[in-house]
């Protein structure tokens, strides 16, 4: 018989792993938005200022950034949904397992739709 | 014989050295707990329309330059939305570093370089985003030269 208490939430498998993607894409996103204010103040410098840095994200290598960030940005923002269900709905605690699995299937939905046309703008003409 | 009663936990005074928050504290963890869920579906709202916008409507992302902010920021509508969204998301992040800091940073003085580093941070991010958008000028004029676009005046 495992030692391990039956029923916890943050302790191993999908409690746990979510736990952590959820901590990581939140560092990702937190040290993505400072970089993001500072760009867009160049607009405050000049025009060609903010051009040129907005400029220099137009390529492949950005694009496939962008991708992962706006993956993260999902992935937080669904599993944020699923947290404050098992918080707040009185069956959330039960069916987190079965939410996670539903948030891993919208992320994939949700990617696989932005990824077409985010790689269509990025790779296209 | 009589039967003895035995108080339930923490029913009387609890010793100071027990006690779980210091006096000053207050609520604050538990109201950090909270903003954390409530800016948190705000942001969902907020950010998803933002990334609608700017990534997938239009151009895409090439569509972005100074002009499509000018058009945007045109609107004060935009401007309080990207406000809002610079103030929940900086305090969002802030406070979820801030846990971070606090889970794995065990020396005392660690933990209180990096907040410091943090806050300040924060402050600079949010006065900065903040002065930006409400000082922002579609046509500005620099050493002189008047900015040319189709919706400036022409100099």
């Amino acid at each position: 018989m495992s030692k391990t208490p039956a029923g916890t939430l943050y302790r191993g498998r999908e409690g746990m792993w979510s736990w952590v993607a959820h901590r990581i894409t939140g560092v990702v996103i937190f040290f993505f938005l400072l970089v993001h204010v500072l760009d867009t103040s160049l607009v405050r410098v000049s025009p060609e200022a903010y051009d040129a840095v907005i400029g220099s994200y137009k390529n492949p290598i950005m694009g496939l950034g962008e991708l992962g960030l706006v993956g993260a940005i999902v992935f937080h923002a669904f599993n944020g949904l699923r947290v404050i269900l098992i918080d707040f709905w009185k069956k959330g605690p039960k069916y987190q397992r079965q939410m996670l699995w539903g948030v891993v299937g919208l992320w994939l939905v949700t990617m696989i739709a932005f990824s077409i046309r985010h790689l269509a703008v990025v790779f296209g003409g | 014989m009589a039967v003895p009663t035995i108080d339930a936990p923490r029913s009387g005074r609890v010793s100071p050295q027990y006690k779980r928050t210091g006096t000053s504290k207050g609520n604050f963890e538990m109201l950090a707990w909270l903003f954390m869920r409530v800016s948190g579906i705000v942001l969902v709202v907020l950010i998803f329309v933002h990334l609608w916008l700017n990534l997938i409507d239009g151009d895409g992302i090439k569509g972005i330059d100074f002009g499509f902010v000018a058009g945007k920021w045109a609107d004060p509508v935009w401007q309080i939305w990207d406000l809002v969204m610079l103030w929940l998301a900086m305090l969002h992040g802030t406070n979820g570093v801030r846990t971070i800091i606090n889970d794995y940073a065990e020396k005392d003085s660690t933990r209180f370089w990096l907040k410091s580093v943090l806050y300040s941070a924060t402050v600079v991010i949010i006065v900065l985003g903040t002065l930006v958008i409400f000082t922002f000028d579609p046509c500005p004029v620099i050493d002189g030269v008047a900015h040319v676009a189709d919706y400036c005046p022409a100099p």
